[in-house]
């Protein structure tokens, strides 16, 4: 338990230490290894030659890139394009939901209008329906469009796209929501008296205030899009179009042990991009998660 | 904030949209420019897709189009309606994407729509009838060139008579100008090709007219074609199939298939309504109701436990780096969220590398070569899924319980500490309830993610070990969103669009009705404070 009195330092011994900060850090050492250690050693398979899941038990024993050039060599695993095609929905996804989603959310927070409680209960009911709970729908949808519009419907990423955006108002305008009301009003008003009508006040003034709450909305989707399976696995079937979550599924579950190694690379190279957009934007993604909470 | 509001009935809106009346803030050129072109290609993309659907004529969804076409129109040209400009973007993707789907799932859940009933009727009596086919006795042959377009096969055949036509799968021949051996931008399969492509010719029929009766050309050799007659006969007056070689009758008995009296279904059948029946059968049917009693049980301690698990060992570590005088909590911080930014599909895909029974790291490595079957025990399997959520899950338990611990405010501990409070105390009668209040929303809304935790369970255990005396394609550790996505999409058992459905309506309710209770329960605990 966390003792905010400041105790005066004499000469700290051993067991004294130990007893203060001491066993914190053997259990943040143990913490450590438990979440560390599986990133690990997918990185030290990737760097194994000797592809199997067997051959990848020694951890590090080589050092070798063999891998991750090979993975761009497989006519029949397109590695390459499964990535752009994974960074190519995800960024249009991310990007377009962050545009509705603020939309709605200075709809929400700045008029007011008949219904907009209803609105906004309505979002979070809504969002107790996942979509990917209605997938055997949304597959069927999607069929009926390709009759009509082959363009957006089974097998296209527009279709897949469009899909995605359905949930663009949801968790999402209601943590912007919550932010743009922070935003002060006397600075629309200020903006209002200056001449500037709606459209500019939202887009040259709001916009530029809410950027922090843009940012970790536009990653969580981003991320969520990325990992999403279901309607991805249902929606894409030929390969070239996949995205990494779907290929690399299909990768591993044809020949888990034969092809560990190649998994591996393809693994450390798909999450190498969102850790590090991750870690680089803890800080606003933590103050996202917790504002749901905090009322 | 009422300056803002968009009341209606208050200014009548101007009759053009281009004079525009100086009351409220000009528009700059630009913004005019940009709204211009925006409305422009909206109409642009409205009326294109209005044009195809007229086309093709399918006049319910054009009406919806023209609907909805002249309200985003009017939004966009009013100066009445500002919150609607807003909303109106997200809330079309949200109708059609989110609500309506969720809508049609509850309308298929109340159908036979899966493998076999996936159609309309007539498009199953075509398919009763172009699946019977056998060769006309004694019938003239065909000339027969196979030819290819753009990789679809046709038949050009010239007919006892001379005439050359062609035609292909679902395409009934048509006259062609030819001399049967070659035709215009279609290119003549070699006898190689033929060979190399033998069984996918050898599948075509080609319809002779319009109406199936008269039957279809196919081909044993690719060089010539015969004529192929349907063994069932359709009867149009009583809505009937006579198999004319055993004279049996097959008739629509309303269950959406011709049967015969003995109970006898040609297949394909048809989508039909059939009520509750899915939801009847996953209670009452015996291979269906034991093994889905099984999954729902076990969707509940799965979602319950991981919340469980996580949030002790997030809360747990929250409190143990809570600690000013410890040094390096940023590192520790750092390290120990690393599960939560690897993506999750990858995280499980990589714990079924590690918990492989036969090669993986923890059974060679750590156990020294034992065989510990991890994933293929019904039992380790739902242990190793906890573990491995619990992997995945307390950083951010660990992140939320630890922003929640510095909202606490100090004085209200000091003030506990000059009442008398020991450590323990502390925690379990000010810090605990207070973090409740707080998380209290976030863990039900982790419940409820946890409720629909596909990635996870299909990544580790494909839903496996499988249940093989279940009626339904299930294993020990599915849990509803598997069981649905394997009934719906399954390659084991065929697919069953409708149970599948009706799964997915078992689970909304069930999560909603958990949620409701939940933020409810949240709200009386507000109230204490």
């Amino acid at each position: 338990m966390s003792t905010p009195t400041v105790v005066r330092k004499r000469k700290p011994t051993l067991a004294k230490w130990f007893r203060a900060t001491g066993w914190r850090h053997l259990v943040g050492i143990a913490v450590v290894i438990f979440a560390a250690f599986p990133l690990l050693y997918v990185l030290s398979s990737s760097l194994n030659p000797n592809g199997t899941l067997v051959g990848s038990n020694d951890l590090f024993a080589t050092v070798d890139f063999e891998n991750y050039i090979a993975l761009f060599q497989r006519p029949q695993q397109p590695y390459a394009a499964w990535f752009l095609n994974t960074l190519l929905i995800g960024g249009i996804s991310a990007l377009c939901t962050v545009f509705l989603g603020a939309l709605a959310a200075y709809a929400f927070s700045r008029m007011r209008f008949t219904g907009r409680r209803v609105g906004l209960l309505t979002l979070l009911l809504v969002q107790m329906f996942p979509q990917l709970l209605a997938v055997v729908a949304i597959f069927l949808l999607l069929n009926g469009i390709s009759d009509i519009f082959p363009a957006i419907g089974l097998d296209t990423q527009i279709g897949l796209i469009l899909v995605y955006l359905g949930g663009a108002l949801g968790v999402n305008t209601y943590l912007m929501y919550g932010f743009f009301n922070t935003v002060p009003a006397s600075i629309d008003e200020a903006a209002k008296i200056d001449g500037a009508g709606h459209a500019r006040i939202f887009f040259t003034i709001i916009l530029r205030l809410v950027a922090p709450i843009l940012a970790v909305v536009g990653l969580l989707s981003f991320i969520g899009t990325t990992s999403e399976f279901v309607i991805a696995s249902i929606v894409l079937t030929d390969p070239a179009k996949q995205t990494l979550a779907v290929g690399l599924f299909q990768f591993v579950s044809d020949e888990t042990s034969k092809n560990w190694s190649l998994f591996a690379a393809g693994a450390v190279m798909a999450a190498i991009p969102v850790m590090a957009l991750f870690l680089f934007l803890q800080k606003y993604i933590v103050s996202g998660l917790t504002a749901g909470s905090v009322k | 904030m009422t300056q803002l509001a968009g009341a209606p009935g208050t200014t009548p809106a101007p009759p053009a949209p281009a004079v525009r009346r100086r009351e409220k803030a000009p528009l700059s050129l630009s913004g005019i420019l940009i709204k211009i072109i925006a409305l422009s290609v909206l109409n642009a993309i409205g009326v294109y897709a209005l044009f195809v659907l007229f086309v093709a004529g399918s006049w319910l969804v054009f009406g919806l189009g023209v609907a909805t076409l002249l309200v985003l129109d009017w939004i966009y040209l009013s100066r009445r309606a500002l919150p609607a400009k807003y909303l109106a973007p997200g809330v079309f993707f949200l109708v059609i994407f989110q609500i309506f789907v969720v809508v049609y799932t509850g309308y298929i859940a109340f159908t036979n729509y899966g493998d076999g009933h996936n159609s309309t009727k007539d498009d199953a009596i075509n398919a009763i009838v172009a699946k019977s086919l056998v060769r006309v006795e004694d019938s003239p042959a065909y000339q027969l060139t196979v030819v290819q377009q753009l990789g679809t096969f046709s038949f050009l055949v010239t007919d006892p008579d001379g005439e050359v036509s062609l035609g292909g799968e679902g395409r009934p021949l048509e006259e062609v100008d030819s001399d049967g051996t070659s035709l215009d931008g279609y290119e003549t399969l070699s006898f190689n090709d033929i060979l190399n492509n033998q069984e996918a010719i050898s599948a075509i029929s080609v319809p002779l007219t319009d109406n199936p009766s008269d039957g279809a050309l196919r081909t044993p050799d690719g060089t010539s074609a015969f004529l192929y007659e349907s063994t069932l006969l359709y009867d149009e007056a009583s809505d009937s199939f006579t198999d004319q070689a055993t004279g049996t009758v097959y008739s629509d008995a309303g269950n959406g298939e011709f049967a015969s009296a003995e109970g006898e279904a040609l297949t394909p059948g048809w989508t039909i309504t059939v009520g509750f029946d899915n939801f009847v059968r996953a209670v009452t049917d015996e291979s269906i109701r034991g093994p889905l009693l099984g999954v729902v049980l076990w969707t509940f301690a799965f979602a319950f436990l991981s919340v469980a698990t996580t949030f002790a060992l997030g809360l747990f570590l929250a409190i143990v780096f809570n600690d000013s005088r410890m040094r390096g909590r940023k590192v520790y911080r750092v390290l120990a969220i690393l599960p939560y930014a690897f993506p999750s599909f990858l995280s499980a895909l990589v714990w079924a590398g590690l918990l492989n029974p036969q090669f993986g790291f923890v059974n060679n490595v750590l156990l020294g070569g034992a065989d510990v079957p991890w994933l293929t025990d019904p039992t380790l399997a739902k242990i190793s899924i906890l573990f491995v959520n619990l992997w995945l899950g307390f950083p951010y338990m660990f992140l939320v319980c630890t922003g929640a611990l510095q909202a606490i405010p100090d004085d209200v501990i000091e003030a506990a500490r000059v009442d008398g409070a020991r450590n323990w105390g502390i925690f379990r009668l000010i810090k605990l309830p207070l973090l409740m209040v707080s998380l209290a929303p976030l863990l039900i809304s982790s419940f409820a993610f946890n409720f629909n935790n596909f990635n996870l369970i299909y990544m580790l255990t494909a839903g496996g070990p499988r249940d093989i005396s279940a009626g339904v394609n299930v294993g020990a550790t599915d849990i509803l969103i598997t069981l649905v996505y394997k009934v719906a999409f399954g390659a084991v058992a065929g697919r069953d669009y409708g149970l599948a459905s009706a799964f997915a309506i078992i689970i909304f309710i069930v999560v909603a009705t958990v949620s409701i209770i939940g933020y409810r329960r949240t709200r009386v605990l507000e109230d204490i404070n």
